[in-house]
């Protein structure tokens, strides 16, 4: 029975040895400048993962590649630059603005634009229809005092 | 007209979802198409003492397949590929990618090897540098050193005829 015990909490225990995944650089600026970076980049294992986050070997390497590429004295934008050139803007988070994205870009602004129009027709065909609902207050006027007199 | 707008809708998004339910997520564009394959030169397993590099098949229209002993799909893959091999269809070269465990050597003699050689690439760099994510990946690299088709997962026969056998024709010409 104790020993049973001891097995079951050490199973509880074990989210507490799951960590985030462990940083090696011994530099702490570069790690926080790799971090940084790598919190917009795309994990190509588990691909909704970020580059930051993962656990896959593949992630791994490439925070490795980042770092070095750091010490190397490679700029942000260097660097991603260094893994666009070998696994294109799928591992870019943000996308970038070209050609193909341009529907992503101002899709949005299609649908707002769309929906602009369709507010201003209804809000004008109504005001169309306001003049019909007054030309019957002559009549309601009429309804309020023959209601009023019988009282 | 209006009543048929919300089923307009309806349909165009079935549309795009129709389309979304047949597309592979891990069918990364590769921006490698139509430039040079990366230059490298790498040990050849089982032949201590030579290299391979990209430069030494000029001339040729060959296969980059990116395998390893710890991948079981390659497992999967590697009785097609023998097949290619002896039907002589077009030369594979064999990156073994990440083989930490030194397996692939053993491996081959085991079960035969499909390649006429086999890169050695321990540390995984020179697969990141062909923007490798998985295995296994085969490139078809043409005569003059350029990357013309990236194709991510298993070669099996329908992948084969479809997007292999026109390409290598087109190239071999």
């Amino acid at each position: 029975m104790k020993r049973w015990l001891l097995a079951m909490t050490m199973l509880l225990a074990a989210p507490l040895w799951a960590a985030e995944a462990v940083p090696v650089g011994e530099d702490p600026a570069i790690e926080q400048r790799m971090v940084n970076l790598a919190q917009d980049l795309r994990c190509l294992v588990c691909q909704n993962e970020t580059l930051a986050g993962s656990h896959a070997e593949l992630a791994e390497d490439l925070r490795k590649d980042i770092r070095q590429q750091m010490k190397l004295g490679k700029s942000d934008p260097e660097v991603i630059q260094y893994l666009t050139d070998r696994y294109g803007d799928f591992v870019l988070y943000k996308p970038p603005f070209r050609s193909y994205t341009l529907l992503l870009w101002f899709g949005p602004f299609i649908f707002l634009l769309g929906g602009a129009a369709i507010w201003y027709f209804t809000l004008k065909r109504r005001r169309a229809m306001k003049p019909a609902n007054q030309a019957g207050s002559e009549a309601l006027k009429q309804a309020v005092d023959l209601l009023e007199k019988n009282n | 007209m209006k009543r048929w707008i919300p089923l307009l809708i309806f349909v165009a998004l079935a549309g795009f979802l129709y389309v979304g339910l047949h597309r592979d997520p891990r069918e990364v564009p590769s921006p490698f198409i139509g430039k040079p394959a990366p230059a490298f030169t790498l040990p050849v397993v089982g032949q201590p003492g030579m290299t391979f590099s990209p430069a030494d098949n000029k001339g040729k229209v060959w296969l980059l397949n990116v395998w390893a002993p710890w991948c079981v799909s390659c497992r999967q893959e590697h009785p097609v590929l023998m097949q290619l091999a002896q039907a002589g269809i077009v030369p594979i070269v064999g990156l073994n990618w990440k083989d930490k465990d030194r397996e692939a050597e053993a491996l081959l003699a085991r079960l035969g090897s499909p390649y006429t050689a086999v890169a050695d690439d321990v540390s995984g760099q020179t697969g990141i540098d062909y923007g490798v994510t998985g295995t296994p990946e085969t490139y078809v690299i043409d005569k003059n050193g350029i990357i013309r088709m990236k194709h991510i997962g298993i070669i099996n026969e329908e992948a084969w005829q479809t997007k292999f056998v026109p390409l290598l024709k087109e190239l071999n010409q």
